[in-house]
């Protein structure tokens, strides 16, 4: 069922200047646009990278990172100093291994369950893992608030991002970096390599020894080990987390920001998230106002079109629009310096939309 | 001329091939796993015995309280049914995971609420209403109608979806989900402008009884107990009926095995699709006219139906319609239970009672990977 995975990614280069141009952001943009934009588009980043990893390097779209997220930045906002949950009071340093450990644990579980079936399958399966944990959490009150977990503690080092939203932004991007490069590393050692190999030929894999489940188990675990560090940073940056933020509404987002950036491209995360946030806070000044159908309340109506517009032309997202327009400018030029049609490879330009039945 | 199969030759055929395709499917898992399958199987017989006498005990408690809590699960079951029947069928013949069956629910609900308040509001009546002057009277028909015109439309959307989003892309499974996807967030959003955040529900007809005393001394809700149960059974024989008996439940039988050689056989597939969707969208916006009326609308309660769908047919094997049967029960009577006597000691551990059903849910994974009646796609 997989469309044809490009694994690919942009050269060094290009992302190196784009790290740089994010570390020197800081001085060239607002704190609003620092804060509002640029951070909360890294950890939806980060949680949307959690996602694709799953999807590009294991053909597994799992809906349940929102969950693994949830339960990490629950279990954080529960283990420091907060108003609501059990507020255990620890130190945020020693918190945040304590929440990746638990989220890793529930995913190694639910990684366990889920990894033995495939598709669409696997797919419905980490919805209703991701569902479940929201009514988890918003039916037991000890432990999410009433009202959410408010003021959530966290470490010294990120300043007062309301005075100084920059020591945070660092933080966040130095995390995201990591995940990319650790993420883009991983795909290239013997588990990596494997990973890919049980994507396009379980039965294969199978036959040369491999244990396919356990490796899909593994990659889901690790998968949750990601989405737990996307859980802790969306609680450093709302200081809060409430039952109602890791809902359906917000696994869809993060699937949706997944595929706005490119299904099956580790960095269209990023760039799917910035869209996001983009949209999200700048749709409302430009949407004109039609009756009760549009208008600056119905962002969701709005992210939804876009979301089906994406789906229906290009299943790679931006970076899927991108790389055809590329391919087709590619080709003219070719065309016009006289190379012919003799180079023609077996059309690069359809990407991942030519996706068909397994 | 596209005659139909014969039916005599085509039953036991369709057994023994179920047979060799399950053998060759479990051939390299049995070996080895079937030491570990063992214990296992101990481990779930004996949670299975201990809820049996826990519930067993429960009930030497209070049976009355007991039938009560029952009679709660198993309508709660037939709702599910209704909804997760639709689902499962689409699903088994398409291969298409409609994520929007919730939405259809709602809008369901949320047309039939519309038409009952703007064609059936009697005005005369104001005033003279003891209950107070909010509570407006219906006649049967102030409910029935409203019932019969939602759900033939929620069909129609269906259909509709199909033929725009869904038709031209058959067999990307994943695309179609997200299409769905995109269109339950869009659905969504407009059902809260429309209709609004706060909670409403559809009137019962006032002739009908609030409530039936059964044997036992035992009251239970009318609506609940008789018309969803009731409709339920009776969506769950025509179903069974539909599929097994007529000439176009044939076809979708043998669409679910194999979908191209049906369509090499000369029969028009995209029909059957289309009348596949119609069906089980009515029978998504059919539930929300009942779940309108037995519990309420609001915004949330599609993403509730879509996961109770989602469980049911996870529990039951996609695309069995028997399957749905029995993942609506357990889950209808776990919700019902688990909400009740779920208390150890003086420990409340109700608010737990999610993690039950999310046990109910692993335990049979663990088992059954591919649910209770699932076949491999």
């Amino acid at each position: 069922m997989n469309p044809r995975v490009s694994t690919g990614r942009l050269p060094w280069p290009v992302l190196a200047a784009v790290v740089v141009l994010a570390a020197i952001a800081p001085l060239l943009v607002s704190d609003f646009f620092l804060n509002v934009i640029l951070t909360k588009s890294l950890w939806l980043g980060v949680a949307a990278a959690s996602l694709i990893f799953l999807a590009a390097y294991g053909g597994m779209v799992s809906l349940a990172q929102v969950g693994l997220y949830g339960v990490a930045g629950m279990t954080f906002a529960n283990l420091v100093l907060a108003d609501g949950g059990s507020s255990a009071a620890w130190s945020p340093w020693l918190a945040v291994p304590a929440a990746i450990v638990v989220a890793g644990i529930v995913g190694l579980g639910f990684g366990w369950i889920a990894a033995r079936s495939e598709g669409i399958y696997f797919l419905m399966i980490t919805l209703a893992f991701s569902v479940l944990v929201f009514y988890f959490f918003s039916q037991v009150t000890q432990l999410s608030g009433f009202g959410g977990i408010n003021n959530v503690d966290i470490p010294g080092l990120l300043g007062n991002p309301e005075q100084d939203p920059a020591p945070r932004y660092y933080v966040t991007l130095i995390a995201a970096v990591l995940v990319f490069v650790g993420l883009s590393a991983l795909s290239r050692t013997a588990f990596g390599l494997g990973l890919q190999g049980v994507r396009d030929a379980p039965a294969r894999m199978r036959a040369l020894g491999f244990d396919v489940t356990r490796h899909r188990t593994l990659a889901f675990a690790l998968a949750a080990l990601i989405a737990a560090v996307a859980g802790i940073l969306s609680v450093w940056y709302n200081r809060r987390i409430t039952p109602g933020s890791i809902n359906l509404a917000q696994t869809i987002d993060i699937l949706i920001i997944a595929v706005i950036g490119g299904l099956y491209r580790l960095e269209g995360a990023w760039i799917g998230a910035l869209a996001y946030a983009l949209i999200d806070n700048y749709s409302r000044e430009w949407v004109p106002e039609v009756g009760n159908v549009l208008g600056p309340a119905r962002f969701n109506t709005l992210i939804g079109v876009i979301f089906l517009v994406i789906v229906l032309l290009s299943p790679g997202g931006l970076i899927g629009i991108y790389e055809s327009l590329r391919d087709r400018m590619g080709r003219r030029r070719r065309r016009t310096g006289g190379e012919g049609g003799s180079r023609s490879s077996p059309g690069p330009e359809s990407g991942p939309a030519t996706g068909t039945v397994s | 001329m596209p005659g139909p199969v014969d039916s005599s030759s085509d039953a036991p055929r369709d057994e023994s091939a179920r047979v060799t395709t399950d053998a060759l499917v479990e051939a390299p898992e049995a070996t080895a796993t079937r030491a570990a399958r063992t214990p296992r199987r101990i481990v779930l017989t004996a949670i299975a015995v201990a809820v049996i006498g826990f519930l067993v005990v429960k009930a030497a408690e209070d049976l009355r309280q007991f039938t009560v809590v029952t009679l709660n699960g198993v309508t709660l079951a037939a709702l599910y049914f209704v909804v997760a029947s639709g689902f499962t069928l689409i699903f088994g013949l398409m291969r298409v995971v409609n994520m929007a069956h919730g939405s259809l629910y709602l809008l369901g609900g949320y047309l039939a609420l519309r038409m009952q308040e703007s064609w059936f509001k009697d005005d005369s009546g104001l005033g003279l209403s003891l209950s107070g002057a909010s509570d407006t009277e219906y006649g049967l028909a102030g409910w029935l109608v409203p019932l019969i015109v939602a759900t033939l439309i929620i069909g129609l959307v269906g259909v509709a979806m199909q033929q725009v989003f869904l038709r031209w892309n058959q067999g990307q499974d994943l695309r179609q989900a997200l299409i769905t996807i995109a269109l339950s967030v869009i659905l969504a959003d407009q059902m809260l402008a429309e209709f609004g955040g706060i909670s409403k529900d559809i009137a019962a007809p006032s002739s009908w009884p609030t409530s039936v005393l059964l044997p036992g001394d035992v009251r239970f809700g009318f609506f609940r107990g008789v018309v969803v149960l009731g409709s339920a059974l009776l969506i769950g024989l025509l179903l069974w009926v539909v599929i097994k008996r007529t000439r176009f439940g044939k076809i979708v039988r043998a669409g679910v095995d194999d979908r191209d050689m049906v369509a090499v056989l000369g029969i028009n597939v995209n029909l059957v699709f289309a009348g596949a969707f119609f069906i089980g969208a009515m029978l998504a916006g059919f539930g929300g006219v009942l779940g309108g009326t037995m519990i309420s609308l609001a915004p949330g309660q599609d993403t509730a139906f879509l996961l109770n769908s989602l469980i049911v047919v996870i529990i039951g094997g996609m695309g069995s319609l028997g399957g749905a049967a029995i993942g609506a029960l357990a889950l209808g009577l776990v919700d019902a239970y688990a909400d009740v006597y779920l208390v150890i000691g003086d420990t409340d551990l109700t608010n737990y009672s999610i993690l039950v059903t999310f046990a109910l849910l692993v335990g049979v994974l663990a088992v059954r990977p591919l649910g209770l009646f699932g076949r491999p796609a």
